[in-house]
């Protein structure tokens, strides 16, 4: 490959397992990391996506050119941490403009030890993407010796057999206590109505943010949570969160989610409605004993139509997903398909036959991107007065 | 859901002519939506009054009308068609106020007809000011503080609520017409005034000032099922304060979070929601307060708009197509993403560039006017660009705009501002700020600073700092330039032009260094998905990246240059041209290539041609295409001024022209040359000279005898000519061509011909392979010679011409054509003075009056010209299009046509309303009947001079048209209308005999002539100009208020008189309006 120019000479390098490399100018940390490059279309929102925990062991290319322009503020992370390994951009913005910001996007990612590239082809890696699939790649500013560097990208480890929701999940149990990002400032909170356990397989905050406005005490659990541990926290309902890698290979959530389903199954007096999102609906579509896959360079963005199959009504959500529940597998499975993804058909939400446990894969608390699905979190606090109703 | 089936007839309304603020976007759409509409299998009725338009063509819809669109002619249409519904939203706000008024006076409960797309309520909802706000607050949104006033007592109380600077919006006008920014309670009351009167319903809205705000629109769209999305967002460069449309605007937004950006979107659809705009598109515009994020909602369309074309060239999404099928009744899942085919339209667009529109002005046109931006639309065209970055994007837009300019300066056409003169230009909106941001740089002010003071975002002044820092950076560097610093500059956006300047190079020069240094553009698709999926609709851009996605495919090509921006002179009509050539070219089995930059047109819908590159008309990207598509040849001759300035440097570098030769085109361009072959062949032409100083041209109109017709060479639209009377007026107007020029008149020689008075003119276009020749069309001007025939009035087939004047009109034309071995369209434009026929110009390509006479005569001649130009005979194509070599179509008409032109005096004031050499009209109407008298009736009510069967006319003559008036008047005055003149002429007419009033002239006291006509006592008037136009005398006081009140106005006799004729004829031989279909007027059946 020719390289291109350089501003300065911050060079940076991004090298895929196919041979292909791209040479760019560094605007974050200088270091080298490894990951799957996956790229995103969404035209807002890169504080919102590079913040989001699923993308743990992912470098992120963005479709839309200019990144940077509005610079990083306080309100607009997902996560306190960055889990993703790199950003990818065609042009990182020299200077900040909006009212909220307080720092620049390099300042942000050199402080949090991210390497990110700006001035490649995007596009053109896009569409790489696209045709040969995700692949691993390795982002460095160390080393540009195109042997070694795919030396050590082919000895990163793969996506599919990978639990990485050990790595972003929580260490200890916490309660959340803020509301949505507003214009006119925080919500004034509502009354605590009943008590959401989240389980944490790398939680964006939003989904925290959309539970406790609605009247939920919000208790974020870790992942390795045991059945017990979060029954006796007395739930009125449970969430189960987006997070990253291979559903497969988080076998222990699995486990706790099926005994979950089976104690609430159990008699009326342990009704509490269950809700996934993400991992979360792909590690409940393994509990209740389907399938999941790997699809070739996943859903990443704020733009995929989603359809409601018992409405009709269709609605634009955000996405951010490798793997999908297989919908053949749910065949014969206690399970109701209940939203398809109108670009491929693939499953993107399903619900319990009989009990009040629901599913999507894609982002109803968004951010990035729309507001269409918030109703789902409607739905669940709904069922949450229900089965509260029908415990007494 | 899936279409309705108890709907067979859908009627269509279209925009009318072509007026500031009301373009071609309107024909792209309307296009768009007849043919998805008639795909579905319903029958489509079209009415429109622009003949100039693809829409009209009678292939489109199923039964076209040309007629003029006001409530009586559309209830005519209806009566005749029995349609079940009306789309009333596809045709700017010309058919949303029509649609209204049809449904007002029970027009569309009488006959059935039920609105769909929008109904009555939305539609007031959305233009009625104060509905508007109830209904936004009632839906929970923010908008700026503000009151509605009906008078101006109740204006002045809002006012002193809400304090300066306020806003004044009228209801009901077109594209911000009457509106107004107030710093002061002087400048309030002449404002508010103007606004009461410009609003139909006499209605304002005075409103908190946003100013400096920033400026977002979404494009919405809405289905059925109430499923909404948001097809494109646009961020304005130029704050609040400044019309949208006179704006540089940009898409996407880029400079709000995404939480501020779904704030945004879920307001667009509280909006749209609340509104009640059912199914289709909308336009939603937003201030965001740059310091504190407020988000206040400004205005919405409940229709597709200038906007909604943009949105949809900039995305590859089809609005007006997606809306047409929305308003049958299908879901926006159940129709296809035309360009991944395997996606439904229920998306939301991403795009991996960044594209760019900037407005093109022609102030050059009305100097006297105020250039100020504000809230009223002054642009009449603009240009797109897109690149993958804003610099990139923002050069490619600032080259393509015609305006001499190769990008951000850095040209050689850069002034020395005075840092006064910048930081003046920087505070006040003008079209010239975004160079002006660059003198900023050069005289060391901040981007803060820039910022400051122009209200623009710091994000887009950083953009432009970047180029302005590249460019010095090129200053620098060595030459030859390196590589990296090559590609670096076209990853800014530079032209070869620009670098040439940069290194004191010629431009050839950077290109060989480029093309050696394998510095080459590269193509990328326009995909709506930024690459997600496979796209299969073959439209590109240019970029300098890695990857090239343009694969070359195989067949014989032909390359269609394009138009580029609208601006007066060159529109609508060269388009329409360039569409038709590349429908016959394909019709002949080749692959055709459309190269354009302007978003408002239809020959940039992908959907067109073979191939679309959206790329500026410029040497340089020209070429590029040409490399890389190798095809057999260009098409430069159906684009206007703008392709065909470059016929000679791309002749040079060694692309085929096809057609007319590149060296015919020279010397018809060439005065000298076409002066020797006029001789040559014995054709009278009138005296002429040429002249590079005052000295010279002094002499040469000594020689040729005073009055004469002055203009620079190589111009379109008669930019800068003018009729000379003395030697005083010739050196006034020489020396402010070297002011407008580069200083001096060496490149630029000005042309001086003699000036024939009272001569009639006549327009001609016809077809030649070279051998036979095929006249399409002869158009007689109702104005006589020295208005410019854009602006004049014309009647097909001619009226007052003579068998003998017809005989020598063609025999010319075949011996010019011949002689210049003309393939394809050649125009000629004649004058007839004392029965000699005089040649005034040959223009061996597609001329303005192309559609027209296309329209009038059924005869497409610009598809036939454009297979003329791959080689084809007339004798050949005899049969494909209907026409009769050895018989002229035109000639044996039952019907007759009469074009009118539309000016747009109302959008400058100050600007005096006289026809004059230069062209000033935007656009154009076709009256079509059986007799003269209804023809020229209609083109006059299309045109919106609502013609006086009765009444008062108010009469100002120049002296030497008194003696000619008299009969006219007299006539006037038998017919049962009451005269009344100002003291000369009145004199004059009373000496003569005839019963007319006395009007105090303005000096004289009160009431006086403006007083009668603001009072609207006169329903016409006539008012000649003396010829010195000197004086600011109460004339132009006349004019002025003519336009400012709508009442109509004469400014020569022979329109006078051609307007007479009918008027008498209609009112004798009790004519009553009737309608007719072109499928009609030509026995062709769709």
């Amino acid at each position: 490959m020719e390289n291109l120019t350089l501003k300065s000479n911050k060079k940076a390098i991004l090298l895929l397992e196919s041979g292909k490399s791209y040479l760019g100018e560094s605007f974050g940390a200088q270091v080298e990391r490894c990951g799957e490059v996956v790229f995103n279309t969404s035209m807002t929102g890169y504080q919102e996506i590079l913040t989001d925990p699923s993308y743990k062991g992912q470098i992120i290319v963005m479709t839309e050119p200019h990144i940077g322009n509005v610079g990083v503020n306080k309100e607009d992370i997902e996560c306190d941490q960055i889990f993703a390994e790199g950003l990818i951009v065609r042009e990182i913005s020299p200077v900040v403009s909006n009212w909220r910001a307080v720092s620049s996007l390099p300042d942000f990612l050199k402080k949090r030890d991210l390497p990110a590239i700006s001035g490649i082809d995007t596009r053109s890696l896009t569409k790489h993407l696209r045709e040969a699939g995700v692949m691993r790649g390795i982002i460095s500013t160390l080393d540009f010796d195109p042997k070694s560097l795919m030396n050590k990208a082919q000895k990163s480890s793969a996506m599919v057999g990978q639990d990485l929701v050990r790595e972003v999940s929580s260490k200890e149990k916490y309660d959340w206590d803020l509301s949505e990002w507003r214009w006119e400032g925080q919500k004034e909170l509502p009354q605590l109505e009943s008590h959401v356990i989240v389980m944490d397989f790398g939680a964006k905050q939003n989904i925290l943010r959309c539970l406790r406005e609605r009247g939920c005490k919000v208790t974020v659990v870790p992942a390795k949570t045991s059945k017990d541990e979060i029954l006796s926290l007395r739930p009125d309902g449970v969430m189960l969160s987006n997070g990253p890698g291979d559903p497969a290979s988080v076998t222990y959530a699995i486990e706790t989610i099926g005994e979950l389903i089976n104690s609430i199954g159990s008699s009326k007096k342990n009704m509490f409605p269950i809700f996934g999102i993400c991992l979360g609906h792909q590690l409940l579509g393994l509990a209740l004993g389907g399938k999941t896959f790997k699809l070739k360079f996943g859903h990443r963005g704020a733009n995929h139509p989603v359809k409601d199959l018992v409405t009709g009504k269709i609605e634009i959500t955000t996405q951010n997903h490798g793997f999908c529940v297989d919908i053949e597998s749910l065949a014969n499975k206690e399970v109701e398909l209940t939203h398809i993804n109108l670009n491929d058909q693939t499953l993107e939400g399903m619900k319990h036959k009989h009990l009040p446990i629901f599913s999507v894969q894609y982002h109803p608390e968004s951010s990035a991107g729309p507001h269409d699905s918030r109703y789902l979190f409607d739905r669940f606090i709904h069922l949450i007065q229900q089965s509260k109703k029908d415990r007494t | 859901m899936a279409k309705r089936t108890d709907i067979e007839k859908i009627l269509i309304i279209g925009s009318g002519p072509i007026i500031i603020g009301q373009a071609c976007e309107f024909d792209y759409s309307g296009t768009q939506a007849v043919r998805a509409l008639k795909n579905e299998g319903y029958k489509v009725v079209l009415i429109n009054s622009n003949p100039a338009t693809i829409m009209t063509d009678p292939e489109i819809a199923d039964a076209t009308y040309i007629e003029p669109l006001t409530p009586e002619y559309v209830e005519m249409v209806i009566e005749k068609e029995r349609p079940q519904a009306l789309l009333p939203t596809l045709g700017g706000q010309t058919a949303l106020n029509l649609a209204v008024a049809l449904a007002e006076k029970g027009i569309l409960k009488k006959w059935g007809v039920e609105l769909i797309g929008a109904k009555l309520e939305s539609i007031h909802k959305a233009e009625d000011r104060k509905l508007f706000k109830e209904t936004m607050i009632k839906a929970g949104l923010d908008l700026p503080k503000s009151g509605i006033a009906y008078n101006l007592d109740e204006a002045q109380n809002i006012a002193k609520m809400l304090g300066f600077p306020l806003i004044i919006r009228p209801s009901f006008t077109l594209a911000g017409s009457g509106s107004s920014i107030v710093y002061s309670q002087d400048e309030f009351i002449e404002a508010a005034t103007n606004a009461l009167d410009s609003s139909p319903i006499s209605e304002i809205l005075i409103e908190e000032s946003v100013l400096g705000w920033k400026e977002f629109e979404l494009e919405v769209m809405r289905d059925v099922r109430d499923n909404c999305v948001v097809i494109c967002s646009i961020e304005n460069f130029d704050s609040m304060g400044v019309h949208t449309g006179d704006s540089i605007t940009v898409a996407p937004i880029q400079t709000l979070t995404d939480k501020e950006y779904q704030l945004m979107r879920d307001m667009a659809f509280k909006c749209i929601r609340a509104i009640g705009v059912e199914t289709g598109g909308s336009n939603i515009q937003f201030a965001v307060h740059p310091k504190t994020g407020r988000m206040v909602v400004i205005e919405m369309n409940p229709r597709v708009s200038r906007s909604s074309a943009l949105a949809s060239k900039a995305t590859g999404f089809p609005i007006a197509k997606i809306a047409a099928k929305l308003a049958v009744g299908y879901t926006l899942d159940e129709i296809p993403n035309d360009i991944t085919k395997k996606t439904p339209a229920s998306f939301e667009p991403t795009i991996d560039y960044c594209v760019v529109k900037i407005p093109r002005f022609a102030f050059e046109k009305f100097s006297k006017t105020n250039q100020t931006l504000n809230s009223q639309m002054k642009s009449v065209g603009e240009v797109m660009a897109i690149g993958r970055t804003f610099k990139e994007s923002l050069q490619k837009a600032l080259r393509g705009l015609e305006i001499g300019r190769a990008g951000l300066g850095a040209d050689g056409k850069d002034n020395q501002p005075t840092l006064e003169d910048i930081k003046q230009k920087l505070r006040i909106p003008n079209c010239d700020r975004v160079f002006y941001i660059r003198y900023a740089f050069q005289q060391g002010l901040s981007i803060s600073e820039i910022a400051e003071l122009s209200s623009v975002d710091p994000w887009f002044i950083q953009q432009l700092e970047e180029i302005f820092r590249f460019e010095q950076t090129l200053l620098k560097a060595p030459f030859p330039l390196s590589k990296e610093n090559l590609l670096e500059a076209k990853r800014n956006g530079f032209s070869d032009k620009q670098i040439a300047y940069l290194k004191n190079e010629k431009e050839l020069e950077i290109r060989k260094l480029r093309k050696s240094l394998n510095v080459l553009p590269t193509y990328k698709v326009v995909d709506t998905c930024a690459g997600e999926f496979p796209a299969m609709t073959p439209y590109f851009y240019s970029t300098y990246e890695e990857e090239d996605e343009g694969e070359v495919e195989e067949g014989q090509k032909v390359i269609i240059l394009g138009g580029g921006p609208n601006r007066i002179g060159q529109g609508i009509e060269f388009d329409y041209c360039c569409v038709h050539a590349v429908m016959a070219l394909h019709e002949a089995g080749f692959r055709t290539i459309m190269v354009n930059c302007n978003p408002e047109t239809v020959s940039t819908d992908y959907d067109i041609s073979d191939r679309l590159y959206f790329e500026p008309l410029t040497f340089e990207d020209v070429m590029h295409i040409v490399e890389k598509e190798k095809p057999l040849g260009l098409i430069v001759q159906f684009g206007g001024q703008t392709p065909l300035n470059l016929t000679l440097p791309l002749e040079k570098a060694g692309v085929k022209i096809l057609g007319t030769s590149p060296d015919s085109i020279d010397i018809s361009e060439d005065r000298m040359r076409f002066g020797k072959l006029l001789e040559g062949l014995e054709i009278l032409h009138p005296a002429y000279g040429i002249a590079k100083t005052i000295q010279e041209a002094k002499n040469v109109a000594q020689n040729i005898g005073y009055p004469v017709i002055v203009r620079p060479s190589y111009v379109l639209g008669g930019r800068g000519m003018k009729v000379v009377y003395d030697e005083e007026m010739l050196n006034q107007y020489v020396l402010s061509q070297m002011d407008h020029y580069t200083k001096q008149l060496g490149d630029h020689p000005i042309l001086i011909d003699r000036f024939l008075n009272s001569a009639k003119e006549v327009d001609v276009d016809a077809l030649s392979d070279g051998e036979d020749v095929y006249i399409g069309g002869i158009l007689e001007h109702i104005e006589e010679a020295g208005i410019h025939s854009g602006d004049s009035a014309c009647i097909l087939p001619p009226k007052n011409l003579s068998k003998n004047e017809i005989q020598a009109i063609v025999e010319i034309t075949k011996k010019l054509a011949r002689k210049l071995e003309v393939r394809g369209l050649l125009n000629i434009q004649f004058a007839i003075q004392d029965k000699k026929v005089y040649v005034l110009e040959v223009n061996p390509r597609a001329s303005r009056t192309v559609p027209f006479i296309s329209k009038a005569t059924g005869i497409p001649i610009a598809k036939i010209a454009a297979r003329l130009m791959i080689g084809q005979t007339l004798k050949e194509l005899k049969g494909i299009y209907h026409f009769d070599l050895l018989n002229y179509d035109f000639l044996t008409l039952k019907h007759i046509a009469v074009k009118e032109a539309v000016l747009p005096w109302v959008k400058f004031p100050g600007t005096d309303a006289l026809l004059s050499p230069e062209m000033k009209s935007t656009g154009e109407v076709m009256g079509l009947d059986f007799n003269f008298a209804s023809a020229f009736l209609k083109s006059q009510v299309a045109s919106g001079t609502p013609v006086p069967l009765q009444g008062t006319i108010l009469c100002s003559l120049r002296d030497q048209d008194k003696r000619q008036a008299l009969p006219i008047i007299n006539e006037f005055i038998q017919a049962g209308f009451k005269v009344v003149a100002t003291e000369g002429t009145y004199r004059y007419f009373k000496d003569s005999g005839l019963i007319v009033e006395c009007v105090k002239k303005i000096s004289e006291g009160r009431p006086h002539v403006v007083d009668l006509i603001k009072n609207r006592q006169v329903q016409m008037v006539v008012n000649t100009p003396s010829q010195s136009e000197r004086a600011q005398t109460d004339g132009s006081q006349i004019r002025g208020a003519a336009i400012q009140f709508q009442v109509p106005i004469f400014t020569t006799l022979s329109a006078l008189k051609a307007l007479n004729e009918s008027i008498l004829e209609i009112i004798r031989q009790k004519y009553r309006p009737e309608v007719q279909s072109l499928q009609d007027y030509f026995q062709v059946k769709n």
